[in-house]
């Protein structure tokens, strides 16, 4: 059997001091797996990913995250982090005056110190970086802009996944990485995942549309409706959410 | 979700509640016996600090006109800061480290004093040199350290202490002290002519690129005592100066007052960058103590071409009240404002500049940075003038303040006077806030909330620190970091 990468229990959840969001979500990941989780608007899709991530506006009221051992609920969202869970963001935020290349190596180097291991220098950094650019058909003068300030809709997601590939963390949440992307850009972005992809990591995309899972075929999909996951199954559910809405399947 | 941004408010808020609980690490003093004149001023007094630096007679009737004219006058009130009002009788005017001030060799510095200068991360030792560094240390009203300068007068500059001027070279120091900042300009330019007791002159003659940057370290030691220290540099034709001054003092619980004047003067096709990283004391989290920092500075652009930057990074001080300003008299003078102000806890800074456009196609640039968290508050105020001689004058003015926390305020004063047709002046100002999403994103990616802080300060900041001299843009980065330490639970 492969190596468990997360276990939520019964997960229950809201946003600080407001309407409960979460109702008991049970979702397990192994390792070499992608997850895909569907669901309608204010199903709570958004919410998991702040959840896991750790983000200070939501809280837990219930329930259990096993990540690799660790208690997850017990982490800060920077400790999380640099133990392996990278969320792509919805929207990424802007950081003005803030170098790309000097921000990707200050994140790089966070992780390294937390893992005892040795901190790249500028020079490393760039040979370590410039292989993850080609990948995914960028250009370098991407890296001396400032962290996604005036950036593209696309710019900012494939940022994202130039940062996860620098990473390289256990799991990826990827929370609608592909909303407002164009076809080359949803190309390029999924040719990110599916080179970061490998048997000792997974991936869990969050999403509304079938569109990407074109480019990036999961293993299991997760109707999420409620709060609550009601119906999974192989990517041929993502079809037939497809085809007859989510209301049917919710029902 | 509708309720969302009410709750990040409200936890924004939390994360920035212990924001006033860093410390000051010069905080301390130094247990060295001073020579103190008693409280309090009277032309007595002034008439003693002359004598005891064996003054030449124009600089006693400098320092008795000024006194008239400082009776004469009230404390401006004008600025949007509360400052209690000043029993100006309670101040010490005169505070020297006992043993002959003036030295030769730093062999005769007290060691007491140089392990001050220590702590505080300026060795004034040789090593200085090879950093490319000429040092002048003014401790409570002397300078105490002059180093390089024999290497220095080889090329015909010089850097010493005002008080060694005033005896050494008092013709220079004659026609130019009061000439960019006269004896009756305001309440404590007037106070400070009266009773300064050192400060720095540097003059550099014509055609000479000073090869060190000069840097002046002031310390205020002696509680209960004033500074008032008088920077005068003077730059003659097509020559080039950068000069840097660094600021502390001890953490007294009771006020102390900082008023300094410094001059400037660029003559043709010169130009003078000057520095400064003011850290000194800035009372508890209380608002109990601290320095008042009351300071005018002024530069001429009185030759064709001339330009003069300031540089300020102010982050120390209870109060603080300093309008670094550039009067543009040649033709094609440049005058240039960079300025990153923050401000915790309980300070108060009203700062900005002043641009006086005289010369045609004279150009000014106003860049400036207001950081307000706890519950300060941080003022911008300048002036862009424009006279009617000033034909294709030019100035673009930037304010841009940042909100920590929501228990701070922060303000923008823009007067622009422009007489003439042919001008043109810009300007763009913005106010935002750190967000927690923004600290967010960057945890998110490992970096823990202090480090997260420090990037997007100096983000927002990094226009005006590129304009420091290089390592002291990595000092202003760290100084910043400390500011706000322990400022996130």
């Amino acid at each position: 059997m492969s190596e468990q990468i997360i276990d939520i229990k019964e997960l229950k959840a809201d946003i600080v001091d407001g309407d409960q969001i979460l109702k008991g979500l049970n979702l397990k990941i192994n390792a070499g797996e992608i997850h895909a989780i569907m669901g309608p608007n204010g199903s709570g899709k958004s919410t998991l990913s702040k959840i896991l991530s750790g983000h200070p506006a939501y809280e837990i009221t219930d329930g259990a995250i096993d990540f690799q051992g660790k208690d997850l609920v017990e982490m800060e969202a920077d400790e999380r982090a640099n133990s392996g869970l990278f969320m792509a963001f919805q929207y990424p935020l802007e950081i003005a005056g803030v170098n790309n290349l000097e921000f990707l190596r200050m994140a790089y180097n966070s992780k390294q110190k937390y893992l005892g291991l040795e901190e790249a220098d500028p020079l490393d950094f760039d040979d370590l970086i410039e292989e993850k650019l080609s990948l995914l058909n960028m250009k370098s003068d991407f890296l001396d802009r400032n962290l996604n300030e005036g950036f593209s809709g696309g710019e900012k997601k494939k940022n994202e996944i130039l940062q996860m590939l620098v990473l390289n963390p256990k799991l990826v949440v990827l929370d609608e990485i592909d909303s407002g992307l164009d076809v080359d850009a949803l190309r390029a972005v999924a040719a990110g995942i599916n080179a970061y992809k490998s048997e000792g990591n997974a991936v869990l995309m969050i999403t509304h549309y079938q569109r990407l899972l074109d480019y990036v075929k999961p293993d299991f999909v997760h109707i999420l409706s409620g709060g609550k996951i009601v119906k999974s199954g192989d990517s041929s559910l993502a079809l037939e959410v497809e085809k007859e809405g989510y209301d049917l399947l919710a029902a | 979700m509708q309720n969302l941004p009410q709750t990040e408010e409200k936890t924004s808020t939390d994360m920035f509640a212990s924001l006033s609980s860093q410390e000051y690490k010069y905080g301390f003093s130094t247990d060295i016996e001073t020579d103190s004149f008693p409280k309090g001023l009277s032309e007595e007094v002034i008439r003693k600090i002359s004598a005891i630096k064996e003054e030449p007679e124009f600089m006693l009737e400098f320092r008795l006109k000024s006194y008239e004219a400082f009776k004469n006058m009230v404390d401006p009130d004008w600025a949007k800061l509360n400052i209690p009002a000043i029993d100006y009788q309670d101040i010490i005017y005169y505070s020297a480290p006992k043993a002959k001030p003036t030295k030769e060799s730093l062999d005769e510095v007290d060691p007491e004093i140089l392990k001050t200068y220590e702590k505080l991360g300026i060795p004034i030792e040789e090593q200085k040199r090879l950093e490319g560094i000429a040092v002048d240390a003014i401790f409570d009203s002397v300078s105490v350290a002059n180093t390089h300068k024999k290497a220095l007068a080889e090329i015909g500059i010089i850097f010493c202490s005002i008080s060694e001027a005033i005896k050494e070279h008092p013709e220079l120091v004659k026609k130019y002290i009061g000439s960019v900042v006269p004896h009756t300009d305001n309440f404590f330019s007037a106070l400070n002519g009266a009773v300064f007791s050192d400060g720095t002159f540097v003059y550099i003659p014509p055609n000479t690129k000073c090869p060190l940057e000069l840097s002046t370290n002031f310390r205020i030691n002696t509680k209960g005592s004033g500074q008032f220290e008088r920077t005068l540099i003077v730059c003659d034709d097509e020559s080039y100066v950068s000069y840097l001054e660094g600021c502390t003092a001890p953490a007294f619980d009771e006020n102390q007052l900082h008023a300094a004047v410094v001059e400037l003067v660029a003559k043709e096709k010169s130009e003078i960058k000057y520095s400064t990283v003011q850290n000194w004391y800035a009372g508890d989290e209380n608002g109990v103590g601290g320095i008042y920092n009351f300071v005018t500075k002024r530069a001429k652009c009185e030759g064709r071409d001339s330009k003069v930057s300031w540089t300020q990074v102010e982050t120390g001080s209870a109060i603080t009240w300093k309008y670094p300003s550039c009067i543009l008299q040649g033709d094609n003078s440049i005058g240039e404002f960079y300025s990153v102000a923050l401000t915790n806890n309980m300070q108060q800074a009203d700062t900005g500049t002043k641009m006086i456009h005289i010369g045609k196609n004279t150009k000014s640039t106003i860049i400036s940075k207001g950081i307000s968290a706890g519950k300060s508050s941080n003022s911008y105020r300048g002036l862009v003038k424009v006279t009617p001689n000033a034909k294709g004058a030019r100035n673009y003015t930037q304010c841009d303040s940042m909100l920590i926390g929501s228990t701070n305020a922060a303000n923008t004063f823009p007067y622009i006077e422009v007489d003439g047709k042919s001008a043109k002046v810009e300007h763009e100002a913005s106010t935002s806030k750190i967000s927690e999403e923004q600290l967010f994103y960057l945890q998110q990616r490992g970096i823990n909330v202090e480090d997260a802080i420090g990037l997007i300060i100096s983000g927002f900041c990094k226009d005006v620190f590129k304009e420091l001299p290089g390592e002291f843009a990595a000092e202003a980065n760290q100084l910043m970091s400390l500011q706000l330490e322990n400022s996130v639970g």
